[in-house]
């Protein structure tokens, strides 16, 4: 296992959860408090490395992915992110906001049933988050949540590639719950920072933001003036 | 290590339920220009010839990721740990979709590199040794592996020969090892064989002098290959030619 040296003055916080969870919603509101204060901030989602990007959508297109190669994937594009971006803004010495994080594959590739300490060591070389907000909401809210509009499901959103169920939105539920359990099962052994996602939007918001006051020297990080 | 005590380096595969294979899975392994192509083209005439199904892999040759790393190839963009994780997903790519398939049914697989040189390269890029081979454990363990060990000096004549010049990448130019094409490739290539040097042992890999003559080369790779299929020695010497330069009778 790869021991990253934490070499840098930044800060790295990340926010997990099921989809529907609303963790975009919150990372999204902290980072513009962040900006509005005038922080250095940089924001980085899941999935996002355009050099990755084509294969990733060949792969989910014509459905050539499986749970080993999809893991690979994923790994391949956080890396891309990490090394460009994630690594050398916090050594810059920025607040590094993160849209789903490693654990987000460790859950889902487990799910998928690749071996878990394998995906914990290829995603080693990665530091963890100085905060990883876990929103925890009721696997039933969050389904209610996504499902409502009943929206078109891609075929690895709802775990198709699984073969639970032909149903995409039954496949969805199975997926989803095991992806909570997965969840579950992370919390302590990384030290997520829980999140009633169930509350209303701004006092969830309220919370991280208190939080993050608590555990962040703050004025470290304001912008330097331009001269 | 043979593919039937324990099918896999380490961890197992998810895809694989059933480690049952009734193909065998050879590995050729050496440097470009080192006569890998030549000799994998020869034994799969010869096997076919016997009447053995043969089915090729190599790099970059999946159809996941063969453009896309080709492509960051060129633009030179990737970094260290992006491109060996890149480079694992075309092999898995291959390694589920192809090989697993028709070692199943009852091929022979000739794999052009496999996880060796990948993980050589990962090494000398500065990869973490017990990251990298976690990241090759749930690989199939060949039934054979050949090492083509060929000196630098030797190397070098060849890729003049075949391009005249030498590849970027053969060349680790990307490592900074000197401004100069020329010592970057030889400095390069002693870095990949003394990371060979080590596995050899570990892995078992029978080590071919790729400076031999190429009949020599062919003729030791079909007394290995067609002791372990079976092939009697009387037709291990057929057409023993470097394809497209037998006599003409």
């Amino acid at each position: 296992m790869v021991t990253p040296k934490r070499n840098y003055s930044g800060k790295l916080l990340a926010v997990e959860g099921l989809d529907g969870s609303g963790k975009s919603t919150q990372i999204y509101l902290v980072k513009r408090w962040l900006e509005l204060e005038g922080y250095r901030v940089f924001f980085t989602e899941w999935n996002s490395s355009i050099l990755v990007k084509k294969s990733t959508t060949k792969g989910k297109k014509r459905q050539l992915l499986t749970p080993t190669t999809f893991s690979l994937i994923h790994a391949t594009d956080f890396a891309d992110r990490y090394e460009r971006q994630i690594l050398p803004l916090l050594r810059a010495g920025y607040l590094v906001l993160c849209d789903r994080y490693i654990f987000t594959a460790l859950a889902r590739d487990a799910v998928r049933g690749v071996d878990r300490e394998w995906v914990e060591q290829l995603y080693s070389f990665a530091v963890h988050p100085d905060i990883t907000f876990y929103f925890r909401v009721p696997l039933e809210t969050s389904l209610n949540r996504i499902l409502e509009g009943r929206p078109a499901l891609k075929y690895h959103e709802a775990g198709l590639d699984m073969g639970w169920s032909t149903d995409p939105y039954e496949s969805f539920r199975i997926f989803q719950g095991k992806v909570f359990a997965e969840y579950e099962s992370m919390r302590e052994k990384f030290g997520f920072t829980a999140i009633d996602a169930s509350e209303e939007i701004h006092i969830q918001q309220a919370k991280v933001r208190n939080l993050i006051r608590e555990k962040i020297d703050l004025p470290a990080f304001r912008r330097r003036p331009c001269h | 290590m043979p593919l039937k005590d324990n099918p896999f380096f380490g961890r197992r595969l998810p895809e694989v339920r059933e480690p049952n294979f009734a193909g065998k899975l050879f590995a050729i392994e050496g440097a470009d220009g080192s006569g890998r192509s030549t000799q994998i083209g020869m034994l799969s005439q010869w096997l076919e010839a016997n009447g053995y199904a043969v089915r090729h892999m190599g790099l970059r040759r999946s159809n996941l990721v063969s453009e896309e790393l080709e492509e960051a190839k060129q633009g030179n963009v990737l970094t260290h740990t992006t491109m060996s994780l890149f480079y694992a997903t075309d092999f898995f790519d291959q390694l589920v979709h192809e090989i697993i398939p028709a070692l199943r049914a009852g091929l022979i697989v000739l794999a052009d590199r496999y996880i060796y040189t990948l993980m050589a390269r990962d090494l000398v890029r500065g990869a973490d040794r017990a990251w990298t081979r976690n990241m090759y454990s749930p690989a199939l363990v060949p039934d054979a592996v050949f090492y083509f060990r060929v000196s630098a000096a030797q190397l070098v004549e060849r890729n003049f020969q075949k391009n005249s010049t030498l590849d970027y990448w053969e060349s680790g130019m990307d490592l900074g090892l000197s401004r100069d094409m020329f010592s970057s490739f030889v400095k390069f290539q002693r870095m990949l064989q003394n990371e060979f040097q080590k596995m050899q042992k570990e892995y078992g890999f029978e080590v071919i002098n790729g400076n031999s003559r190429v009949e020599t080369i062919q003729r030791e790779l079909r007394k290995k290959i067609g002791g372990l299929l079976g092939i009697g020695a009387a037709l291990q010497k057929q057409n023993l030619f470097p394809l497209g330069s037998e006599p003409i009778p």
